[in-house]
């Protein structure tokens, strides 16, 4: 072993034989054609809340009028060349009240998304790293998951003002446990891993050790969560504003819009349907991007649902 | 085995002691003050006193929630800000309504996913299967009182096949009570047929790859004893979970469901009790139900050892 001759990897790569073509390479389409073909869900739905948010974002330049103006002489018409959607037992234009709406379900159902994550990821964080602390967290975290998450949203709409700040401080409360357990979980498995075992035995100090090994593992669950939890929340939003606990009724959601309608569902069906079509393509959007991002990010958990 | 049960038992006593701190703490976080949030806007200084004491907010936090889950222990849930009545007295009253429409959607739900998840597991990855777990995601995207609305317009107005809004007390007969009660119970079980029939897929596919399933077929098992008795048995245990988490859905969905369908229950109360800001009741709805979620999901884990005896403890 005294004059072993030192040979460097591409030496070793030029000579190894030729491998015969049994498998001819994989080749994928690329740009966005080939994405849709291996993503159908997450292009569909990602186009579909694109164009809901561009809606949202847009909604006074889309050939609608002030959502909240009243004229009592147009009360109730049915959708025609002039009112798309109809106007409501006020006179107002459902078209742009739904349009306008679009803001309400969007911002609620983000935030929560947003806010739930980052609350659930603190929590999950000091339960998977700090262990006395993890019993009492998870008996909160039990008991909270105990209440039905709409009738504790119910509960803390009643106790306070009606805006769209208290509706997502409402949802995101009560969808926090979920989170915190998943992210729970996840570090509690991270954990156990040789890698990590080895940046603690290398003496890395804990917080590096969620930086770098811990947080970028939850990157991705949390993510398909972030989707779900979005669209459950503006689902929840709808419902709160439909039995009256949710946005003031000064402002156009759809929850609201249906509630309005619900008196007259039988003769002016209408007045339910629209709203009722926007809300459902919106979270079925979410939906199937939450859907795609989990085939996507996790193909293991995609296969056991 | 018994003291198994006697173990699980007492392990869902401190949940529920968490859940009633929960749900008693809810007044003492909310941002502003809660007596004049309740009181109203036209509310006079007095009325706000008047609300406050009857809450109890002027007495230390740690007193009041003794007293109060010392009342709770009694069966005594507070009394109605609006009419005065025993909260308990009120939930009572609305029970029938609500406990129907549940057990209804129950066992609709349980009939109806059980099933098509077997044959989308059997039948995986063909055109049945998609059409069966689309109609899952619609499931769960749609709401339920646009289901609700739906169902209520082509099969109560356009067909007229059954009342549109309304509930029949049981003691009048079952046939009424049942008509009254299929399309709340369908728009209410939409989303729950849809988590069901999830799981039942992924749970049966995992449990079709065994090798004693191939024995089975091996030995000459027919499909549908296969499906039902060898797989189905072996795949209940995450299935009868998801039962059990799904009651959640229910309880949420059930407010609004009687809401569309106009049935007098529990959901009716807690509408109104909205509306008139009468917290008491909310805080008691609150509390019953998810003390009977506790317990659904206390009587499922006990069932885990007779679906499958392999778990022991």
């Amino acid at each position: 072993m005294t004059d072993a001759t030192i040979t460097t990897a591409p030496e070793l790569i030029s000579a190894a034989p030729e491998l015969p073509d049994l498998l001819p390479p994989v080749k994928l389409r690329g740009g966005i054609i080939g994405f849709m073909r291996r993503h159908p869900a997450i292009a569909i739905g990602g186009a579909l809340v694109l164009a809901m948010v561009l809606i949202a974002a847009f909604a006074p330049y889309l050939g609608t009028v002030d959502p909240t103006a009243l004229a009592p002489t147009r009360r109730t018409r049915e959708p025609s060349a002039a009112f798309w959607f109809g106007t409501d037992m006020l006179g107002r234009d459902i078209y742009s009240r739904v349009l306008y709406g679009a803001r309400v379900s969007l911002t609620v159902g983000f935030s929560v998304g947003l806010l739930a994550s980052l609350a659930g990821l603190v929590i999950g964080l000091i339960s998977g790293f700090v262990r006395w602390s993890d019993g009492i967290i998870m008996r909160v975290m039990d008991g909270m998951m105990s209440i039905p998450p709409i009738l504790l949203a119910i509960a803390l709409m009643a106790l306070t003002r009606g805006s769209v700040g208290n509706v997502i401080t409402a949802i995101t409360i009560a969808e926090i446990p979920r989170v915190s357990r998943l992210v729970r979980s996840v570090v509690l498995s991270l954990r156990e891993q040789p890698y990590v075992d080895a940046a603690i035995a290398a003496g890395t100090r804990t917080p590096m050790i969620i930086l770098r090994h811990i947080l970028p593992n939850t990157v991705a669950p949390m993510t398909v969560q972030a989707t779900y939890v979005c669209a459950s929340a503006m689902i929840v939003e709808a419902i709160l504003s439909f039995i009256g606990a949710g946005t003031p009724p000064t402002i156009p959601s759809w929850g609201n819009i249906m509630a309005e309608g619900r008196a007259l569902w039988q003769v002016k069906p209408y007045i339910v349907f629209f709203p009722a079509v926007f809300l459902s393509l919106t979270v079925l959007a979410v939906n199937l991007l939450g859907d795609g991002l989990r085939d996507a990010l996790d193909p293991r958990l995609a296969k056991r649902l | 085995m018994l003291s198994y049960i006697i173990r699980r038992i007492l392990a869902t006593v401190p949940v529920m002691v968490v859940v009633a701190l929960f749900v008693f703490s809810l007044l003492y976080i909310a941002p502003g003050d809660p007596a004049a949030i309740i009181a109203g806007d036209q509310a006079t200084p007095d009325d706000v006193a008047r609300i406050r004491m009857s809450l109890g907010l002027d007495r230390p936090f740690l007193i009041r929630f003794g007293e109060w889950l010392w009342q709770i222990l009694h069966g005594d849930l507070g009394t109605s800000i609006f009419t005065n009545l025993p909260v308990a007295t009120l939930i009572a009253q609305r029970a029938e309504p609500t406990l129907s429409l549940m057990a209804v959607t129950l066992i609709l739900a349980v009939c109806v996913a059980v099933p098509i998840g077997v044959v989308a597991a059997w039948k995986a990855d063909t055109l049945i299967d998609r059409a069966i777990m689309a109609f899952a995601v619609f499931g769960f995207s749609v709401p339920v009182f646009v289901v609700g609305y739906l169902l209520a317009y082509v099969f109560a107005l356009e067909l007229d096949w059954l009342p549109v809004q309304g509930y029949t007390q049981l003691s009048e007969g079952p046939w009424p009570w049942l008509q009254n009660l299929i399309l709340p119970a369908l728009a209410l079980g939409c989303v729950y047929i849809a988590l069901i029939a999830r799981i039942t897929r992924a749970s049966m596919l995992e449990v079709l790859q065994q090798d004693y399933i191939r024995t089975a077929r091996a030995k000459g098992v027919g499909q549908t004893g296969i499906l039902f008795v060898h797989a189905l048995k072996n795949a209940a245990v995450p299935i009868v979970t998801v039962i059990g988490i799904g009651v959640a859905l229910l309880i949420g969905g059930a407010v609004v469901t009687e809401t569309v369908f106009a049935i007098p229950g529990i959901g009716r109360l807690t509408v109104d009790a909205i509306l008139r800001r009468d917290y008491p009741v909310i805080q008691g709805v609150v509390l019953m139900f998810s003390f009977l979620y506790v317990l659904v999901n206390l009587v499922i884990d006990l069932l885990y050892t007779v679906l499958d005896p392999r778990i022991r403890y």
